[in-house]
């Protein structure tokens, strides 16, 4: 079988992200990396290949996004992924989240995955939406912020935690599962995988490649605008200590305490 | 008609939640300044009283799906695309939480329809509605508007106050015809309880531990600072619960609790928007991290930049002979 996992490239946790005020849009110009919640789906495939109990031909790495992206897919297949697929496309830029969704359902019909793995939510957008949005489009049940996966026949035996407790869910595949952080502890690339994950195979592809109607994708083809950017209610900003002495540091706190009868 | 639909959840006992009924009195009162209605849908078996009771909130209609299963978004998408489609509504409205998340994201694909999610204020305009979204880690406020109908709105957990009046509201069967792939989910169990049953709600001070502990023994620390303090509890974060070193009944956040003690002491927390929604509204806030940069340090009213494990038993220790 194979799986495909969806990645991302995000700017740095370390950089200031900020918008462009003129297109309202991420600005990607710094340094970017593979968001670090989709380590996790990389590292829940790499689990299910060496687990044995499904056989695993194939993981491919997928995204969506401009040449900076093809950093992330590096890295993704220094976690383990054997290939990568890169949808590229200028048709594409300014995606919302309708659009997105609809770009990177074309491009995993265009692979047939039986599994389609995703983190919980990326680290700039924080939508936690897309692998929902995926699978309506492929046709396949899904489930998001999955902790536990266990295979049990053509099912994927799944946990997650929701409203009311830990719900177990049984998915048949084909299907799509995006991943909490919880899942797994994501495993360091070796020098020799790093070395090596430029050698694996990358393919481009554009929007006509896998069947995207550009009026569909991008600007054209998304449902929300975004009108202004606001900056939020201004709150005090609270007082810091730095530790630099722990009996005094305890004693601050303390007065800080009771000076609001909190003890 | 025109209007805003909205899904309401329950649990198996059939108690309706929270964050629902916050969706549905916001709905109302959107609807009210538009010039429409607001209604609802709800799945399962949910006796006739009950499904009228929710026009309390103030919806007109509910729509009951009797047979389809609670807690698996998949065949809930089938049923608003279609009540949506049908009465030809203009917003579907979910209250914060897990679920509405999925359902809401299924309907945008299905309907190829505008989403916002994390969505904390929603505004009339033009006869249209705008969400207010808070983006880059609640740095900045996004105004978003749909393009078309119908506009997909999931609010932030706590983000709509419940309104409760009197009202009835009328209520239609509705029968739908599931996709296939939305029954190839099956729930074996739903809302198992994990760990202890403690109680956190009716503390005053709470000692909220995270992954900064470094393991499950760093709660017998929160455990004794929380007994230094009168009324004192334990609340952990969504990652420590998942990890198993606190039970889940003292879980603050999306999928957890929501409390408002006097003081919320965060203890090795970095502060994740899914935390902060559960226990922002706190008196006092204060934080001890060893990460200067940590985002809960931007909305505590003290901030210690420190090791835990240094501070920690000495606090414990200082709070201690204080009471004498």
């Amino acid at each position: 079988m194979k799986i495909c996992v969806l990645v991302k490239d995000v700017p740095d946790a370390a950089v200031q992200k900020r918008i462009d005020p003129g297109t309202m849009r991420l600005d990607r110009s710094g340094e970017n990396t593979l968001n670090p919640f989709d380590t996790h789906a990389i590292e829940a495939a790499m689990q299910l290949k060496e687990g044995g109990e499904l056989q695993v031909d194939e993981i491919v790495a997928v995204t969506m996004g401009t040449n900076t992206a093809q950093r992330a897919l590096q890295k993704a297949v220094a976690l383990g992924a054997d290939r990568s697929v890169h949808l590229a496309d200028e048709a594409l830029a300014g995606s919302d989240v309708c659009a997105t969704g609809l770009a990177l359902a074309k491009v995993l019909e265009s692979e047939a995955p039986d599994l389609v793995l995703l983190g919980q939510q990326s680290d700039d957008g924080e939508c936690y939406t897309i692998g929902a949005v995926v699978a309506d489009h492929l046709k396949m049940p899904s489930l998001t912020q999955v902790i536990d996966m266990k295979v049990d026949g053509d099912k994927i035996r799944c946990e997650r935690q929701a409203e009311y407790g830990y719900d177990t869910v049984a998915l048949t595949l084909p299907a799509v599962i995006s991943v909490g952080d919880a899942i797994n502890e994501p495993r360091y690339p070796s020098l020799k995988a790093i070395m090596g994950a430029k050698k694996k195979p990358l393919d481009t592809k554009s929007a006509g490649d896998v069947g995207i109607d550009a009026s569909q994708v991008g600007e054209a083809g998304s449902q929300t605008t975004v009108i202004s950017l606001n900056e939020p209610p201004v709150k005090e900003a609270g007082e810091i200590i730095e530790d630099e002495d722990t009996a005094e540091t305890v004693e601050k706190i303390v007065a800080w305490l009771e000076e609001r009868k909190l003890i | 008609m025109a209007g805003i639909l909205v899904y309401a959840l329950h649990d198996d006992e059939g108690n309706f939640n929270k964050n629902s009924l916050g969706a549905l009195s916001e709905a109302a009162k959107l609807a009210g300044e538009l010039g429409t209605e607001a209604a609802a849908v709800i799945v399962g078996d949910i006796a006739d009283d009950a499904a009228a009771g929710l026009g309390k909130y103030g919806v007109t209609k509910v729509y009951r799906a009797k047979n389809v299963q609670e807690g698996l978004a998949q065949p809930i998408v089938d049923v608003m695309a279609k009540v949506i489609q049908d009465d030809g509504f203009t917003y579907a409205l979910f209250g914060g939480g897990l679920l509405g998340f999925e359902i809401g994201a299924g309907l945008t694909a299905r309907l190829g329809a505008g989403v916002t999610m994390e969505v904390t204020k929603v505004k009339v305009d033009g006869g249209k509605l705008i969400s207010e979204r808070p983006i880059l880690q609640d740095s900045k406020i996004a105004d978003v508007g749909y393009v078309s109908e119908p506009g997909i709105i999931i609010g932030r957990l706590n983000a709509f106050d419940i309104v409760e009046g009197s009202g009835s509201a009328e209520v239609v069967d509705v029968d739908v015809e599931l996709s296939e792939f939305s029954t190839k989910a099956e729930m074996i169990t739903r809302g198992e309880q994990r760990g202890a049953d403690v109680d956190i709600e009716a503390a005053d001070i709470l000692i909220g531990g995270g992954r900064g502990l470094g393991s499950a023994d760093g709660f017998k620390d929160c455990e004794e600072l929380a007994g230094a303090f009168d009324n004192g509890a334990v609340a952990a974060t969504r990652a420590v619960v998942d990890a198993g070193w606190y039970p889940y009944a003292a879980q603050i956040g999306q999928t957890g609790k929501t409390v408002a003690p006097k003081l919320y002491l965060a203890v090795g927390v970095s502060g994740a928007i899914q935390h902060k929604v559960g226990m922002q509204n706190s008196e006092n806030i204060v934080a001890i991290n060893k990460d200067a940069n940590a985002p809960i340090f931007e909305f505590s009213d003290l901030g210690i930049v420190g090791d835990l494990n240094k501070i920690m038993p000495k606090l414990t220790e200082a709070i201690k002979a204080k009471k004498g």
